[in-house]
């Protein structure tokens, strides 16, 4: 046979190769979900439980195990974090190809700014929010930053669950370490929009300054210079911020509700440039959203006496009215009463 | 051309070597630099005599004559000492380096026929002339001006999977296991999609398992032995990274 490839041949080889190997596995590849900085989601079925499951594989170009470790690290992130908002993993390890994986549960469904774009009350967006704030803040009492929150990490499922994705870059903060060594990198840009560069040679497992590792648009000034170890969860609040700007925006050409002043306040305050200007967790930010679906003050904004009194009338709207009936009645009660 | 390699006698998942061929390129060891030398023609004098034919429209004489030049200048000059990884891939870099050279050929017409005591590599034109001839019988097959730079890419990843395949042929012999390099010829490198495992298996009195296991067998050999000669042929890990997901970029 002749040394020479033909197009096809060539074409064949490069679509085989790049292709996971899962032969002695339990799992049956079925088609191409994502790509990422350093790996692949497929989606594949599981044979023995007979159920669909998405893969998350690494790139074969790991030279000298750095990545596995990463990814194994953002699986084991992922099994720690045991709740409703963030996707459970099902099994971990190394195909026969030697690519690591790990499996995860399948969610279908869409991103949340698609998804609230056919929400048109307000009230309902921020209630949205609020269950992502609630996973946040969860990941965060477990000593985990999620460090690239935005709407293509942010998943609402079939049955309205809101789902938290794409732990990539999580840092494990241990609070009884010294601050210097207390933070780890878990994993490098799971998507193409996502920044994951390092200006050093070889990317070890602690966090080092000067790598800048986010989304622009989404990451925080702190993280943009890559200061890594000044992060804490104030870096994620600014992604939260910056996600409900996007979460509360109307879609183009509607004039179903404007963005209120309070509103606008707690997205500043969120992403405000100074750390010590922001909400100092999560659970402050949330605080602020639910006192103003109440209709009650917030935190990030000192409002005016005519502020006051319109807030007043709205939350005690349906009051309000039923005492005035009640006293417009009882005095036309007392003025057709007289002899 | 001869090319004594170490990559048919490795083992494990991933290349190991962090042998960067631009600074054996540099090195004072004589051998260091023949090494290198070695690497860049295998990867690269094939598509580089291609592109030259058809970018520049030279005759075959004249391209061979180019492409023994480029390579004789790439060294002499020492144009490798020049090359930036954070600015470009190698390979872009040596495309560049061709377009510099036969423009500056051309324009100074100073082209002379390379032989007498200046170095003469044996490379094996009239191959790369035939598979040429193949590759633009169909008219529609010759690339635009504007896919020049896609068809020197095309031509690299050829070159480079040509090698493994050699490389994989070597190590089924070594490893008694030419057979499973048999199978993967047909299922794999021919080109022809008629054939299916179970056809395979009949053919070869094997059972479909078997087919499948050897199949997959030689492919993750060949995945190793593409990225070890990948590796050798990239300036830094990052490079490597990024070529690699540019060759194994498929997608379902």
């Amino acid at each position: 046979m002749s040394n020479f490839l033909n197009d096809k041949a060539v074409e064949r080889l490069r679509i085989a190769e790049a292709l996971p190997e899962f032969s002695g596995t339990r799992y049956i590849l079925r088609e191409f979900l994502a790509r990422g900085g350093m790996g692949t989601v497929y989606t594949a079925e599981d044979k023995t439980l007979n159920r669909r499951v998405a893969i998350k594989i690494l790139d074969s170009s790991d030279l000298h195990g750095a990545l596995e470790e990463r990814l194994l690290r953002e699986a084991r992130v992922l099994a720690k974090l045991e709740h409703p908002g963030i996707v459970p993993v099902h099994d971990a390890g190394t195909l026969a190809d030697g690519r690591v994986f790990y499996v995860m549960k399948f969610v279908e469904g869409s991103r949340v700014d698609q998804s609230v774009a056919s929400v048109s009350s307000l009230p309902e967006r921020l209630r949205l929010f609020l269950r992502i704030c609630e996973t946040v803040s969860f990941a965060h009492s477990r000593g985990i930053l999620h460090r690239d929150l935005k709407p293509a990490n942010v998943m609402v499922g079939a049955f309205g669950e809101v789902l938290v994705m794409d732990w990539g870059l999580a840092k494990i903060l241990q609070s009884d370490a010294p601050r210097s060594s207390e933070e780890t990198i878990v994993s490098t840009a799971p998507h193409s929009d996502t920044i994951a560069v390092a200006p050093a040679t070889e990317i070890t497992s602690p966090t080092q300054d000067g790598m800048v590792m986010g989304t622009p648009g989404f990451m925080s000034p702190e993280q943009a210079q890559g200061k890594s170890s000044s992060l804490d969860v104030r870096t994620d609040i600014f992604s939260l911020g910056k996600l409900l700007e996007v979460m509360v925006k109307p879609a183009k050409n509607s004039t179903a509700f404007r963005i209120p002043r309070v509103l606008r306040a707690i997205c500043e305050k969120a992403c405000a440039e100074n750390l010590t200007d922001r909400y100092g967790s999560v659970s402050a930010l949330a605080a602020d959203i639910s006192q103003y679906l109440d209709g009650m003050p917030v935190s990030a904004h000192r409002e005016n006496l005519w502020e006051r009194t319109q807030r007043f009338y709205i939350r005690y709207q349906a009051a309000i009215l039923l005492i005035t009936v009640y006293l417009l009645m009882r005095t036309l009660f007392v003025f057709f009463d007289r002899p | 051309m001869a090319f004594d390699h170490p990559f048919v006698s490795g083992g494990g998942n991933f290349p190991q070597t962090r042998w960067s061929v631009i600074a054996a390129a540099g090195s004072d060891d004589s051998a260091e630099r023949s090494r290198a030398l070695d690497v860049l023609f295998t990867a690269y004098w094939k598509p580089v005599y291609k592109y030259i034919r058809l970018k520049f429209s030279e005759t075959p004489d004249e391209a061979q004559d180019l492409t023994q030049g480029f390579f004789m200048e790439l060294f002499e000059r020492d144009l490798l000492s020049r090359f930036d990884a954070h600015k470009s891939r190698l390979r872009t870099y040596i495309r560049m380096c061709v377009d510099s050279f036969v423009l500056n050929e051309i324009k100074h017409a100073e082209r002379q026929k390379r032989g007498g005591g200046a170095l003469h590599l044996a490379l094996d034109f009239p191959a790369a002339e035939g598979e040429l001839n193949a590759q633009t019988i169909d008219p529609a097959s010759i690339p635009s001006p504007e896919q020049f730079e896609e068809f020197f890419e095309k031509e690299w990843i050829r070159g480079l999977f040509s090698s493994a395949v050699e490389d994989l042929r070597q190590f089924c012999e070594i490893h008694k296991r030419q057979a499973a390099f048999s199978l993967f010829e047909i299922y794999d490198l021919s080109g022809d999609e008629t054939w299916s495992y179970a056809q395979l298996a009949e053919q070869r009195g094997l059972s479909v398992s078997d087919v499948t296991n050897q199949l997959a067998w030689a492919r993750r050999e060949f995945r190793r032995l593409v990225q070890l000669r990948l590796r050798s042929i990239c300036a830094t890990d990052e490079e490597f990274a990024r070529e690699s997901r540019t060759l194994f970029g498929g997608k379902l």
